[in-house]
């Protein structure tokens, strides 16, 4: 048995205040490799806490926190930083693309950080670029691409630095129904060839379509369907 | 599966072996700062001008005082600090107003004067020809003149001769170059003529500038012998001039008075031409100091106005931010990317800044006749100024940005 792509062991987090918020409360979760999972949830369920903690954005106040193997909720800035740019990719609701940079420079983005070659990031962004069906669109700007189309993009600089787990905030919140759908299916094609993706998401539509699904509550986590355990 | 694979201690060290640190390479560094400058155009430029103008006005102030000063030290040089000028003065006893007729005579034999020569301004006017009516002098002064004024003021002669021990005694003239222009006489090789006093004269020779000495640029010159036999004038100076040698000046000074004018010296009023530049060096170098502080409050202007757009830039740009934290940059990644933003906006303004002033300065230079000279320290200042005040005013808004949590940054507006 391989080490899990990501594992939660009673993890807590605590906004200090009077009271104190327990965004997460004793919260245990392991993700194999080449899962696809939803974590579905009202907001203020405490997913984006989860989110954020998951992708090393945030530090969890009790528990530990594995990527890959590697326990990293006592590493410092340089060490996390590493973990992010080379073990996780995020895609978020608002695609958070840089306006002034072509679709493969966007994508090319995702690999800046690792010090590799302007030449091979671009290059394997071309690559990226072309899986997710986007070979056509490498040098048109953000606001020259479609919502979808933009998402698209997002997913690309995801995968581009090969991460153990790509960790998707409401990848379909600021889409229409037709290019949710194709997200969502481009999804399950990525999860089909070998990706490890946890989506996070408040619409139990969009998490009933994935094998595997977390419901959130107050803090807590819940699993509904698929649990591998 | 092999065995080892599944202890999990082993596993995680090999994990962490594997993976290296983050890193951001210089070129990229470049980039990602210059893309960020490039996106916001029109902001750059204005807030890169606030570095310009004080650059600018700093290399401009620094090279045009340096081209005016290469110019009076050269005047001071042509001229030499050691001639005297020697005028008669009113004084307080109501004196006469002349210089007696010996004088030259007597300095000549003070050991250090190295050469002596006096002007007698005369009353008849130089006229092109005798047709002409006595008004048309066109400012024009008719001089008798001592053989050695030439080599006393260190003139030149452009065209033809000085006058000699000779030519003094014989109704010849020499033109001063401003006289030679207004008389319309370029040659002397077919002895044209001009009236003094309705006399004729030869035209033997053409002066060239006389180094600060506009006023004997705009006379003609006759011999002294010549004055006297023509128009029969006593020949007390109007003015003397002593060159003299310069380790003896303030001795010689001090004895020019009683020795020209024994009975009365306080009507001899003495000067030194090359005091006048010297002090007009002075005042320039005060009027630099004044410029100088000027260019240095706009690059402090200019600095703030980078930090404040630096500033703002972190605020607007704070998804940036968290996106780039979440694809794997360290603090230290962004503090220089916003670093580097603002000393490439300032190095922008430094080096257009330099630009303007070194144009300013050749332009002005250039209407004014001097020699350009832009001192390499304005350069070289003007650069390093503009780095440094794009180094300080980044820093706070660089650590701003670096200590942006990422789940804060990541939080849409």
């Amino acid at each position: 048995m391989r080490h899990a792509a990501l594992e939660l062991i009673d993890v807590s987090k605590v906004y200090p205040g009077s009271p104190p918020v327990h965004a997460l409360d004793h919260v245990s979760l392991r993700v194999e490799h080449g899962e696809l999972l939803a974590i579905v949830g009202p907001s203020g369920s405490g997913k984006s806490t989860m989110l954020h903690v998951m992708g090393t954005l945030d530090r969890p106040t009790e528990g530990s926190l594995h990527i890959d193997g590697i326990e990293v909720s006592r590493l410092g800035d340089r060490k996390l930083s590493a973990v992010r740019s080379q073990r996780i990719g995020f895609v978020f609701q608002q695609f958070f693309l840089l306006q002034g940079a072509s679709a493969l420079d966007n994508v090319a983005n995702g690999l800046l950080y690792s010090g590799t070659s302007k030449r091979t990031r671009r290059r394997r962004a071309a690559e990226q670029l072309d899986r997710v069906g986007l070979g056509h669109r490498l040098h048109h700007l953000p606001n020259e691409l479609s919502g979808g189309e933009r998402q698209r993009v997002a997913v690309a600089r995801a995968l581009v630095n090969d991460p153990s787990i790509v960790l998707a905030d409401e990848p379909t919140g600021n889409l229409d129904s037709r290019s949710s759908a194709a997200v969502m299916d481009l999804l399950h094609t990525l999860h089909q060839e070998g990706s490890t993706i946890l989506v996070i998401t408040h619409e139990h539509a969009i998490a009933e379509s994935l094998p595997r699904q977390v419901e959130m509550i107050d803090g807590r986590l819940v699993e509904l369907v698929g649990a591998s355990q | 599966m092999t065995a080892t694979v599944e202890t999990p201690a082993p596993i995680e060290a090999a994990s962490s072996a594997r993976m290296g640190p983050s890193r951001l390479r210089p070129s990229d560094i470049i980039t990602v700062a210059t893309d960020g400058l490039r996106q916001r155009k029109v902001r750059t430029a204005l807030s890169a001008l606030g570095i310009t103008i004080g650059i600018a006005a700093m290399v401009a102030v620094l090279g045009l005082s340096e081209s005016s000063r290469a110019d009076l030290s050269n005047q001071i040089e042509q001229l030499g600090t050691n001639l005297l000028t020697v005028e008669p003065s009113g004084g307080f006893g109501g004196g006469d107003g002349v210089l007696p007729e010996e004088s030259v005579a007597k300095l000549g034999r003070i050991g250090p004067i190295e050469v002596v020569a006096d002007i007698v301004t005369l009353d008849q006017a130089p006229l092109r020809n005798d047709i002409m009516s006595s008004n048309e002098t066109k400012g024009l002064t008719a001089i008798a003149a001592d053989v050695d004024l030439v080599a006393t003021l260190r003139g030149s002669v452009a065209s033809g001769a000085w006058l000699d021990e000779t030519t003094s005694q014989t109704p010849t003239v020499v033109l001063g170059s401003i006289a030679a222009e207004r008389l319309a006489i370029t040659s002397v090789t077919d002895g044209p003529m001009i009236t003094i006093g309705g006399q004729w004269f030869t035209v033997i020779g053409i002066l060239g500038d006389f180094p600060l000495a506009e006023n004997l640029d705009r006379a003609v010159f006759i011999g002294k012998g010549a004055a006297v036999s023509v128009f029969d004038v006593e020949l007390n100076p109007s003015v003397i001039y002593v060159r003299t040698d310069p380790d003896q000046l303030d001795a010689v000074r001090g004895v020019i008075s009683p020795t020209v004018d024994p009975q009365s010296p306080d009507e001899v009023s003495i000067s030194r031409p090359s005091d006048v530049l010297e002090a007009q060096e002075a005042a320039d170098s005060a009027f630099t100091s004044l410029f100088l502080g000027l260019g240095a409050v706009a690059l402090l202007v200019g600095g703030i106005g980078i930090a404040n757009v630096m500033v703002i830039a972190v605020i607007e740009r704070r998804n940036e931010i968290g996106l780039r934290r979440a694809l794997g940059a360290t603090r230290a990644h962004i503090r220089r990317q916003f670093l580097v933003e603002a000393l490439l906006l300032s190095s922008l303004g430094g080096a257009a800044g330099v630009s303007l002033g070194a144009g300013v300065t050749a332009f002005y230079a250039g209407v004014e006749g001097w020699e350009v000279v832009i001192p390499p320290i304005a350069i070289i200042g003007g650069l390093v100024a503009a780095l440094a005040i794009g180094a300080i005013a980044g820093l706070y808004p660089a650590m701003r940005a670096a200590r942006l949590a990422p789940t804060e940054a990541l939080r849409s507006a």
